[in-house]
């Protein structure tokens, strides 16, 4: 030993430690990588020895190369073994490591539960610390329930330290196990007046981060940190409780009212600049919250404004940032006051910070009116020609496009700058956003009717210089306006002043390299437009126009027949021929344009994006089911044709408009006018509102002139601004004139229209320079208002939207879980509070409901609470349950039963029946809170004795126990009777069960285990083994092995030879016993399994030591695979419907007992749960780690039973039902 | 709540990553990296903060729009916190610097070296600030003190490191002649600007 000992240190001489390691990879910067590799080898050897200093070194050096992106979780366990070493120094880089590298699906994690445990309850305060730092890193919901409780005992810790890291970690249990929050947060709520600041702290920082997610349930905390923020002066808890006041505000306007004061005090008074500013945040909330109809509060506005101007205008960038971050929630609701610093924010514009300038962009959109558009825009403009760098560019393009579209083109009152605007933006060189241009002109041209003629001309000018946006193809999105530009041109070809022009513009060999959907819509509406040549020259003296045109498309059309794309070939083949055809009738001077143009007549209108998805669907309408029987093959073959027709219709319906006759059309644009008129959101053409100026003709725009050398620049003066001069001069001359007009009207007093015009100059005054109608989209005639749910179902905060302010149930409490020798002094208390696994408590308070009026309400509340944790409580289920016969095994006490089964548990007694039974079997009570309320000395005294009275009948029955003291019944008698009279209860309590059955024993030491499941691995099982000492010596070194099957295997540790031992994580002292976990992979699940195993231990007393060992077989049933999940009794009846389960049936004669137990015990033992059960008739349901479905239907009649089962895998069902009947021979 | 911690010097080396939630080390890695490249990219005379979806990839990757990167840039080191919406931007820039300036005290006048070759250490002391997202202890006092604590009970224990272990570190590296060069890499110390006061 010593010698391996002196070994071990000259070994140790030559590891490297971190500082060697990190010097290396320095010195190694061209094979860094080889090198790590050879480091990661070393780190395995060093892993492998026995001297934890050694180890502890490894994963130190393991956690700098997770730094560097390597992945080290195969070295798990060695971490979770100096996670336990004595020492701090190793302890506290087993934990560095296990928070930086462990996570929920990190198996070895099961195995931590106890040593972090015994950490938490060091009597070293840093110990302590270190797993509570480590353990909010990687916390688990199976270790937030298992230490949930300690937890709680630490944060009234005598050590302030101590305490405010049990404060915070307490926030991530919350989250992983919701059922935690109820109990646990009125000693959380104490903390909030700890006399410690970093207590307080502590607790202010976990309240604020539960409150922001579910504000509703933290009002009534509101008084208490009111009083808080008035009494503290600690900054980062002012700014917590400010913000979370924010949050608050929005539920409960009140609050909001008596924030102002204090908060503008502090805004007053504080120097510190972030106080400062979450003050004006949340007033702003508050004053969100308060609606804007409160006049008096303008006074509250002006100073937030007023301190964020000073925010903006210092000159570090970051007070800069929030200011205008602070400011655009202002806007929101109070968009004046902000407006009045536009002067302010177009100078943030120019910021040489690009945060800054894109907030400041933000706000902008928000400020814009009808008056001040033109004048944004046109400076937005000039930034787009300054920006360098194609993001903020493209940004800036997007901007000024959302910033005139916003809410349906409000606040354009000249479409035609607004096309000016689109096509200068045209010239955008390498912009992204060249879809996004078009598709604005596309709805523009569309949607406003009056500007058709002019976006026309622009757009023919556009597709005359094509070739200057095509410059670079491969680099530039741009050419997709040309996409829309082809498309308006054709579309509304009838405003074109030369279509012949346009059309031999879009026909030019250039365009072949344009993308094939642009060529395409050229093609197509080069036929539109040769339409619309046809109809304006037709009839003329001389057709020379028309023929000339059929010529040019004849000979430029084969170009496009050739195109690689088929979208063009088609198109262009199609439009080839039908021309060539009107050329033949053409020179036989046949009128051919009527028939021509119809090819395309008909309007089209935008219809809305969602307009499909709000029809609703008629009632009775069965979109699934055949609308005539699927026909038969000979059928088929009559009716295809008739049906594809069917089919392709409504594809035509662009050419079957026109068969509408006028009369039809007119009657329609009449009806579509009348819903204008109705529509609030239409711009409507008010009689008053005449052209004022002439619209410039395309000849006064100068367009044309780009200058190529300098390729897409602006040239000299932006056309735009033209607009903005002539909108000025219109307005001031609407101005003049209005006020004439008034002048007359109060001649005339005709008060009707004075009232209609008078009034101060405001937005809605300035009228539109066109007439412009928007067309807004379609939507279905009863399209149903949608409210789309955007909350995601995945959010964990989810769970703990819980009601605070019900006083805490009995029976919520935090379970108790401990195999530490002291539990034993106290053994009631524990069972108590553990053996009510979680199912229970659900069933429960459905069984309350039947009793007497006092116990009613209080579990309705609790059936409320259980529903919004029904998703969280399926999952931990199993191992709750695995939990409560853990202890009661410990404990050695006979217990409630735990079964599963809705109808036959026995619910717990409330504490109110039980103070009413005084003396009654303290012993069934559950969960009374144990750490928060001392228990009545009464109870506890009798629980003592009680305790000693078992404990003399555990120490006969010692003897001749043979296979499981759980399942004999002494004591379960007078336990029922005590049950009975307590719970006025009918039905016969359950005698007391256990899974755990025994696995061997000696006369050192007892094992028994118990096999369970897991929902999230389909080939693990976790194997809990429960080892007692039975000896008077001391068991250490236990190792325990088995020996591998092809199909089941021990999961051991990476770089564990197949055949070694796993080290069992604990000693055990005389008398004592605890449980150890094994993973096991298994590959089939339908067969039974039995592994041979040995566990070998080292016995020591205080003259000797003597190695011994102890074989065991363990038995893998089946039932051992299946877990219980619940099922709803519809989606039952659709599992049997399916047909794919295969059936069995199974007759148990001379069961005598009442089948309320038959049910729970194969619900306990067997892991089924009821679906239904009518009379003396059940389905039960249960499920494989591999997702069989095993179904069962249960009846019983004069002792006999029936079990009619179903399973998709007949040999798991038929294993399953021999073990069912195994169950019940034994009893 | 705070996301993650990052400590990369000015090539994007990571000298210290804390990350509350789990990602894969790849993404880990790949956060990094992105992260490196929208800090690096800023002046240091621009705003400390970064947010927004729409312009920076990374924030998908962390886990949305709710989040935001606060930094700071200190001589070579930029020390990133990723925080959501319930933190104060201010108050996190302070503790940033709380923090550094916490390591200044540890270390005495930190630099980058310091940090490259105690880690751990630095994990320590960033463990008693920040605790499992949330903000621990922002008391620069009982933030050391604490920490000295710990350390003086290493010590008692006889440390990770004991005094052989380090006879022979020196030994081993009597070959390497590279090491005087990566030793010497001039005024590289964080230079902590005393700001103005909380």
């Amino acid at each position: 030993m010593a010698l391996k000992i002196v070994k071990g240190s000259i070994d140790r001489m030559f590891d490297k430690n971190l500082q060697d390691l990190v010097r290396g990879i320095r010195n190694h910067k061209e094979d860094e990588a080889k090198y790590i590799s050879t480091c990661i080898d070393e780190i395995k050897q060093e892993l492998k020895q026995d001297n934890i200093a050694v180890k502890a070194n490894a994963v130190c050096k393991l956690t700098y190369l997770q730094m560097l992106g390597y992945d080290v979780s195969w070295a798990a366990f060695n971490i979770v073994e100096v996670m336990s070493s004595s020492k701090f120094t190793y302890k506290r880089i087993g934990y560095l490591a296990a928070s930086q590298c462990f996570h929920e699906s990190t198996d070895v994690i099961m195995l931590t539960t106890n040593q972090i445990r015994k950490d938490l309850s060091s009597p070293n305060q840093y110990d302590t610390g270190v797993a509570l730092t480590g353990l909010s890193c990687f916390v688990t919901p199976d270790l937030a329930r298992d230490l949930a409780n300690d937890i709680m005992t630490l944060m009234s810790h005598t050590k302030p330290y101590i305490r405010k890291k049990a404060v915070l970690i307490m926030y991530k249990v919350f989250l992983k196990y919701p059922e935690s929050l109820r109990p646990a947060f009125p000693r959380l709520k104490e903390k909030l007046e700890d006399p410690d600041p970093g207590v307080q702290s502590a607790a202010v920082n976990v309240i604020c981060e539960l409150a922001r997610r579910n504000p509703k349930n933290y009002l009534s905390l509101a008084p208490l940190f009111f009083k808080l923020m008035t009494s503290s002066t600690n900054n980062w808890v002012l700014i917590k409780i400010i913000k979370l006041f924010g949050a608050l505000t929005p539920l409960e306007p009140r609050l909001g009212k008596k924030l102002i004061e204090p908060l503008t005090n502090l805004i007053h008074s504080t120097s510190a600049m972030s106080l400062l500013y979450e003050c004006v945040n949340t007033v702003i909330a508050v004053l969100i919250s308060l609606s804007s109809g409160m006049p008096n509060h303008s006074a509250s506005i002006q100073l937030c404004v007023q301190k964020l101007r000073i925010l903006i205008e210092d000159s570090d960038q970051n007070l800069k940032y929030l200011g205008l971050l602070a400011m655009s929630k202002i806007l929101k609701t109070h968009p004046k006051s902000v407006q009045s610093h536009k002067d302010l924010i177009l100078q943030c514009l120019d910021d040489k910070d690009e945060s800054i300038r894109l907030r400041a962009l933000d706000l902008l959109y928000g400020m814009v009116s009808k008056k001040n558009l033109m004048e944004i825009v046109k400076k937005l403009m000039l930034h787009v020609d300054k920006a360098e760098g194609t993001t903020y560019r493209d940004e800036l393009l997007t901007k000024i496009i959302d910033i005139c579209s916003q809410s349906n083109y409000q606040y354009i009152t000249n479409f035609e700058w607004y096309i000016s605007i689109l096509v200068e933006l045209t010239r955008l060189e390498g912009t992204r956003h060249g879809h996004l241009i078009a598709s604005q002109m596309l709805d523009v041209a569309i949607r406003v009717k009056a500007i058709r003629g002019f976006a026309v001309a622009q757009m023919a000018t556009l597709l005359d210089n094509a070739h200057l946006l095509t410059g670079n193809t491969q680099r530039n999105g741009i050419c997709e306006v040309l996409y829309a530009a082809a498309w308006i041109c054709g579309e509304f070809s009838e405003h074109l002043e030369d279509p012949m022009q346009t059309l031999e513009a879009m026909l030019r060999p250039k365009v072949a390299t344009l993308p094939g959907h642009i060529q395409a819509v050229y093609v197509q509406n080069a036929a539109k437009l040769f339409a619309t040549v046809l109809q304006k020259h037709e009839g003329e003296s001389d057709s020379q126009v028309a023929q000339e045109t059929s010529q040019l498309l004849i000979d430029r059309l084969p170009l496009f027949v050739q195109s690689a794309n088929l979208e063009v070939q088609e198109r262009a083949s199609c439009i080839l021929q039908l021309v060539k055809y009107i050329q033949k009738l053409q020179q036989k001077n046949v009128e051919v344009a009527e028939e021509v143009t119809a090819l395309f007549a008909g309007e089209l209108n935008p219809v809305a994006p969602k307009a499909q998805k709000k029809v609703p669907i008629p009632q009775g309408l069965d979109l699934d089911a055949w609308i005539n029987e699927p026909p038969s093959e000979s059928e088929s073959e009559d009716e295809k044709p008739k049906a594809v027709f069917a089919k392709e219709e409504p594809k035509h319906s662009r050419t079957k408009h026109t068969e509408v006759d006028e009369k039809e059309l007119a009657r329609r644009r009449e009806v579509r006018k009348q819903e204008q008129a109705n529509n609030p959101f239409y711009i409507k053409a008010s009689p008053s509102s005449q052209k004022v100026y002439d619209a410039p003709g395309v000849e006064h725009i100068p367009v044309v002139q780009i200058d190529l050398s300098v390729p897409l620049k602006v040239p000299g003066m932006p056309m735009s601004d033209q607009y903005v001069k002539l909108e000025e001069e219109r307005r001031q001359k609407a101005k003049a004139e209005r006020k004439k007009k008034e002048k007359k009207k109060k001649r005339e007093k005709r008060g009707k229209e004075r009232k209609a015009d008078s009034g101060p100059e405001s937005e809605e005054d300035i009228a539109p320079a066109h007439q412009v109608d928007i067309v807004t989209e379609e939507m279905p005639e009863n399209a149903l208002p949608s409210d789309d749910d955007d909350k995601d179902p995945n959010d964990p905060h989810k769970a703990l939207d819980i009601d605070l302010d019900k006083p805490l149930a009995d029976n919520e409490k935090l379970p108790v879980r401990t195999h530490r020798p002291e539990v034993l002094k106290s053994p009631a208390d524990d069972r108590d509070s553990e053996s009510f696994p979680l199912e229970t408590k659900k069933k429960s308070s459905k069984e309350k409901k039947e009793k007497k009026d006092k116990d009613r309400k209080k579990s309705k509340e609790e059936k409320k609470k259980k529903k919004k944790q029904k998703e969280v409580e399926e999952e931990p289920l199993e191992s709750q349950l695995e939990e409560a016969v853990q202890s009661e095994e410990i404990q050695e006490v006979a217990s409630p039963p735990t079964s599963t089964s809705a109808e036959d548990v026995t619910a717990p007694p409330s504490v109110t029946t039980v103070s009413a039974s005084s003396a009654a079997a303290p012993d069934s009570e559950p969960e009374e809170p144990k750490e928060t309320e001392p228990e009545d000395t009464k109870l506890s005294k009798h629980k003592k004795k009680k305790q000693k009275k078992e404990k003399e009948e555990k120490e006969k029955k010692k003897k001749k126990r043979h296979h499981h003291h759980h399942h004999h019944s002494d004591g379960g008698g007078e336990d029922s009777v005590q049950n009975g009279t307590v719970e006025e209860e009918e039905e016969e309590p359950l005698p007391p069960m256990s899974n755990y059955s025994l696995l061997a024993e000696n006369t050192y030491i007892k094992m028994v285990y118990d096999i369970q499941g897991n929902h999230q691995d389909e080939s693990k099982v976790v194997v809990s083994v429960i080892f007692e000492n039975k000896s008077d010596s001391f068991l250490k070194s236990m190792e325990f092995n088995v020996l591998d099957s092809l199909n089941s295997k021990l999961q051991r540790p990476e770089g564990a030879g197949p055949h070694d031992g796993l080290t069992v994580p604990f000693q055990l002292p005389p008398g004592v016993s605890n449980e150890a976990r094994f993973v096991f992979s298994v590959q089939s699940i339908v067969m039974p399994q039995k592994l041979k195993g040995t566990l070998t231990f080292i016995v020591k007393s205080e003259d000797s030591s003597t190695h011994e060992k102890l074989d065991f077989r363990l038995h893998f049933t089946c039932t051992s695979y299946l877990i219980t999940t619940p099922c709803y009794s519809d989606a039952y009846a659709k599992l049997l419907e399916s047909g794919n389960l295969k059936g069995s049936s199974l007759r148990l004669e001379g069961i005598n007992m009442p089948f309320h137990h038959l049910l729970a015990r194969i619900c306990f033992h067997h892991h089924f749960s009821v679906v239904e059960r009518i009379d003396s008739c059940a389905s039960m349901y249960s499920r494989s780690i591999q997702g069989h479905h095993v179904c069962l239907l249960v009846k019983t009649a004069d002792q006999t039973v029936s079990i009619d089962a179903k399973c998709d895998e007949p040999s798991l069902l038929g294993n399953v039902l021999d073990e069912i009947k195994q169950t019940f021979s034994k009893c | 709540m705070i996301k993650a911690i990052l400590i990369f010097n000015n090539h994007g080396k990571p000298r210290l990553i804390r990350f509350y939630q789990y990602f894969a080390e790849d993404m880990q890695q790949q956060i990094i990296r992105e992260t490196f490249h929208l800090v690096s990219k800023r002046d240091d005379n621009v705003c400390n903060f970064l947010e927004g979806e729409v312009f920076h990839p990374i924030f998908s990757l962390i886990g949305g729009s709710d989040y935001k990167l606060i930094y700071r840039h200190y001589a070579t080191l930029y020390f990133v916190f990723c925080v959501d919406s319930s933190e104060s931007e201010l108050g996190i820039l302070d503790l940033i610097q709380v923090f550094v300036e916490t390591l200044d005290k540890c270390f005495e006048n930190v630099c980058e070296l310091d940090l490259i070759f105690h880690m751990d250490k630095v994990h320590y002391i960033l463990q008693e600030v920040v605790m499992g997202g949330m903000v621990l202890e922002t008391n620069m006092n009982e933030i050391v003190a604490q920490v000295e604590l710990q350390n003086r009970m290493e010590k008692s224990e006889g440390g990770l490191s004991a005094a052989p272990a380090r006879a022979v570190s020196a030994v081993k590296n009597m070959n390497l002649p590279e090491i005087p060069r990566n030793i010497n890499i001039g005024d590289i110390n964080i230079k902590v600007p005393s700001l103005s006061p909380f």
